[in-house]
């Protein structure tokens, strides 16, 4: 009998390039490397000539120079003798302000709406139906232009605030009135809000191009602390409970461990808070909030609460009914069933659409170019990019430190998923 | 014994008794939707304290609104007479006297006729995409095409002429929809460069020569696809058809264009504005974004490494950036980027840049369709024997363009709302570009609320009416019995 013999060995044909499966992925790949890598090649050619053509070089050194523009918010030390890099820094820092300020607020609003539109109450869930509608489905520049028409034309000028002699002996009240017992005072020029100010504070240490705040250290050592040693006593407890049945009373020794030593230390330095006061034509002391900031990240706000809102509804419709009607049956009320059964599980579904509107406001912070604030784009992507000339260098930059802010942030909150998501059995 | 009826049974039937108030009628309804708790009680006052506020601000401004004016000032005055001093009220004056320049921008108002009749065309040429074969409503879609472009380019006092071609055109479609429905899909091919050959006018042969490229492709395909085999073919037909387009398409058109004369007066790509602008980067971009981005979410769920290696850094690096960056790299990068003395039209940039970064975010979306799906699916195709375009046509993306209809409707919303920020690469968009023109006049300085609420009004009716039909679609397309 035959034995079967060897597959009968094919000779190879080009065709089977394109027809053979066996070959066909590899064809495919490097037919789409070439191309790549002709497009890169053409587009790098291009970018020489161009170069060449305006007599520019690509480096970076422009940003070692003097910058010579004022930035009006600055949360790091810069003045106009400060170098395009320092300006870059200062620009960062304000994109990040409005980004994590933007996010905490539109969280807390967001899961306030949210849960709110699920509520029984007919009135208040239709009232969250129309905000969260109405913000979603306009363009995000809008709520930022209004915001910032408001604050900067419909405010008092700083001298409305005034009161004279003649004003009080006539009995007449200013224009304007400061506001929350009179620290506040809202103007065309901006928002003056209380400074915190210490009397003795511990000063700086400069470590190179960095400086740092003693004070500002030792307040956030002594809370860190107070933090830790709290979290020890609450664990000491319910070892307790765990041994004896009994829970001792921790919250007043809680209380005290939070919040005295925090206190001590302020008292210690002397702190207190300076109110603005209308000196002159202006303002003096306390701090100068600019309404670019300030409309930047209320739009922010309000636009992403509203998505935010509808992801926590979502979440929270996700959970089977069952979890309610058991969390009922246990006797839970109905805010607790909230808070300890629903929402803990809601969590799985709302985070990762979180981590992308949380990602949406951080790059939506660039639109505070409407507002003429001075955020990265502001700083990098605009004065200094006009100033130097040097377009590819900026943009390339500018776009790489967006990249990395959106994968730093994708990437903290992936860890996070993953350590709230469902451990399978 | 005997037993006797018990005494207790009675022999006639009460009344019916009414509910109590408590549990009936408005009562009830206010008691459970309203007061159900002390909580909820709360919530309620406040809620109606807050409209209450709303209201008592808003109302009399909405109704003192004056429409006849010419300046803020003569606004203030005619309020001010009619309803007291210090009284507030709207000024929509501005809107009347200014509402062209937000739904048009600078393009001459004699032309207005012709956005119009490609926006009405736009909707007979979406019909055989969105209801392939059904005679009915390609039909209707077509008559209510012609009704409201009927009224609107009367109200737009369009020649003559105009209205005999769109009878014509109109009639033959219509005939063709009740003969052949799949016909109709030649139009929606030919649409792109009438819609083209409307909005900037130009030679008529321009459009034309472009659309022959598209011919020139399939002509080679087919030929060549005996010889050498399809994907081959395709691939030479491509080539052939990116030198008639560069080298060849603009001479030829140029030399018939001198023979015979045929056009439409042009007009700048800086004329346009408003929300015309923001519809034709917005449907462009849509329409272009579906086939990108299905095509990135295949790359990205590929098995080849490099395929699939570039879709994930494309996809990554347009979703890391902001929308801005991109715009300004179209109106400051590309210039270095291109050969040199290249010269090309912004908003053609700008379309090019807005469909990528909708594109990335879609592939995403349909990735997570794909995901979605049973692996099975894949399998029984495989057994079927489809090829891979096969499967993926007739059966993997039907099912997963369904799962990701809402996903896919909210990216086209976000990217509509998203067109205004072409206002910083210097188009005049309808919320920043012409509203700062408006507010810079001298008789209009100082109003903010009512262009505002004008602009906005407009926006939340197209993006809420999207949603709401992506809501209906995803209803029409369930098939699932859950």
């Amino acid at each position: 009998m035959a034995v079967a013999s060897d597959v009968p060995k094919e000779s190879f044909r080009l065709s089977m390039l394109i027809y053979d499966t066996r070959f066909r992925s590899l064809t495919i790949q490097v037919v789409v490397l070439i191309l790549f890598a002709l497009a890169v090649a053409w587009l790098l050619n291009n970018t020489v000539q161009n170069l060449a053509i305006r007599g520019k070089e690509f480096n970076y050194a422009f940003l070692w120079q003097r910058a010579g523009y004022d930035i009006q918010q600055q949360l790091i030390p810069y003045t106009n003798d400060s170098t395009h890099f320092r300006a870059l820094l200062v620009g960062l820092l304000n994109t990040l302000a409005v980004a994590v300020v933007g996010c905490v607020l539109a969280t807390i609003l967001g899961i306030f709406v949210g849960v709110m539109r699920l509520s029984h109450n007919w009135l208040i869930s239709r009232i969250m139906t129309v905000y969260v509608e109405v913000f979603r489905n306009v363009p995000v520049l809008l709520w930022i232009l209004l915001a910032y028409v408001l604050l900067s034309e419909t405010t008092p000028e700083p001298r409305a605030f005034r009161v004279t002699d003649e004003m009080l002996a006539a009995g007449q009240a200013p224009a304007a009135r400061m506001w929350l017992w009179d620290t506040v005072a809202v103007t065309n020029r901006g928002m003056n809000i209380p400074a915190p100010v210490f009397d003795r504070p511990l000063g700086t240490l400069a470590l190179g191009p960095l400086t740092l705040n003693l004070t500002f250290l030792a307040l956030l050592a002594v809370i860190a602390g107070s933090i830790w040693v709290n979290r020890r006593l609450v664990a000491a407890a319910r070892r307790q409970q765990d041994e004896t049945g009994d829970r001792p009373v921790t919250w007043w020794k809680s209380l005290l461990i939070l919040f005295v030593p925090a206190i001590a230390l302020l008292a210690a330095l002397g702190f207190h808070l300076e109110t603005p006061a209308l000196k002159g034509f202006n303002f003096q002391g306390g701090i100068l909030v600019a309404h670019s900031f300030t409309a930047l990240t209320v739009a922010l706000t309000l636009y992403t609460a509203a998505f935010i809102a509808e992801i926590v509804r979502a979440g929270i419709m996700a959970i089977s009914r069952g979890q309610t009607e058991a969390a009922y049956a246990l006797g839970l009320r109905p805010g607790r069933t909230m808070r300890l059964v629903i929402l803990p599980q809601a969590l799985r579904v709302i985070v990762p659409p979180l981590i992308s509107q949380y990602l949406n406001l951080t790059k939506n912070t660039s639109l505070g170019i409407a507002v003429s604030y001075l955020d990265l784009r502001g700083t990098l992507g605009g004065i200094t990019l006009n100033q130097t000339g040097r377009e590819l260098e900026c943009m390339l930059l500018m776009m790489l430190i967006y990249l990395s802010i959106s994968l730093i942030i994708s990437g903290v909150m992936n860890i996070y998923n993953r350590s709230v998501q469902l451990k399978a059995r | 014994m005997e037993s006797k009826t018990p005494s207790f049974v009675r022999g006639q039937m009460l009344p019916p008794q009414p509910p109590p108030t408590r549990e009936s009628g408005v009562v009830k309804w206010l008691h459970e939707n309203l007061f159900s708790s002390w909580l909820n009680g709360i919530l309620t006052v406040v809620g109606l304290i807050i409209l209450a506020l709303i209201i008592k601000s808003a109302l009399p401004w909405w109704l003192n609104g004056v429409w006849h004016a010419s300046s803020l000032g003569e606004c203030r005055e005619i309020i001010a007479a009619s309803a007291g001093e210090g009284a507030t009220g709207a000024c929509w004056a501005v809107i009347r006297e200014r509402w062209h320049q937000f739904i048009f921008g600078f393009y001459p108002p004699a032309l207005w006729w012709r956005p119009i009749l490609a926006f009405g065309l736009l909707f007979v040429a979406i019909g055989p995409v969105l209801y392939a074969g059904q005679k009915r409503v390609l039909t209707y879609m077509i008559g209510g095409a012609f009704l409201g472009l009927l009224i609107t380019l009367w109200l737009a006092s369009a020649p003559a002429m105009v209205f005999v071609g769109l009878v014509v055109l109109l009639g033959g479609l219509a005939a063709l929809a009740q003969t052949r429905p799949g016909a109709l899909l030649w139009f929606t091919a030919a649409f792109p460069a009438l819609c083209f050959l409307l909005l900037w006018g130009g030679s008529f042969w321009t459009p034309v020569m472009a659309m022959a490229g598209f011919a020139i492709l399939a002509v080679v395909a087919r030929l060549l696809a005996g010889r050498v085999g399809a994907p081959v073919a395709v691939g030479l037909g491509i080539v052939v058809a990116v030198i008639w387009w560069l080298y060849v398409s603009g001479p030829v058109a140029g030399t018939i264009g001198s023979v015979l004369p045929l056009g439409l007066e042009p007009v700048k790509s800086d004329q346009f504005g408003g929300f015309l602008l923001a519809i034709v980067i917005g449907v462009t971009a849509i329409s272009c974004s579906l086939p990108v981005g299905i095509l990135l979410a295949l790359g990205r769920q590929s098995n080849m490494f490099i395929v699939k290696s570039l879709s994930v850094g494309f996809i990554e690096f347009i979703r890391g950036v902001p929308l801005i960056t991109l715009l300004f790299t179209a109106s400051l990068l590309l210039q270095y980027f291109l050969p040199p003395n290249t010269q090309f039209d912004i908003i053609l940039r700008v379309i090019i840049l807005v469909t990528f970064f909708a594109a990335a975010y879609l592939a995403e979306v349909i990735r997570g369709g794909l995901a979605a799906l049973p692996r099975g699916q894949y399998e029984a195709a495989d057994a079927l024997g489809l090829d891979y375009w096969q499967a993926q046509r007739l059966i993997i993306m039907p099912q997963a363009l369904k799962v990701s209809i809402p996903g896919i409707v909210s990216t086209f919303i976000g990217l509509f709302k998203d067109t205004t920020l072409v206002a910083f690469v210097g188009l005049m968009d309808p919320l920043k570009g012409v509203t700062q023109i408006v507010r810079a006049d001298i008789n209009w300085k100082g109003i903010y609320w009512e262009p505002y609420i004008y602009v906005g009004a407009i926006f939340f009716l197209i993006c809420f009416g999207m949603s709401r039909y992506s809501m209906y679609l995803e209803r029409k397309l369930k098939t699932d019995h859950r």
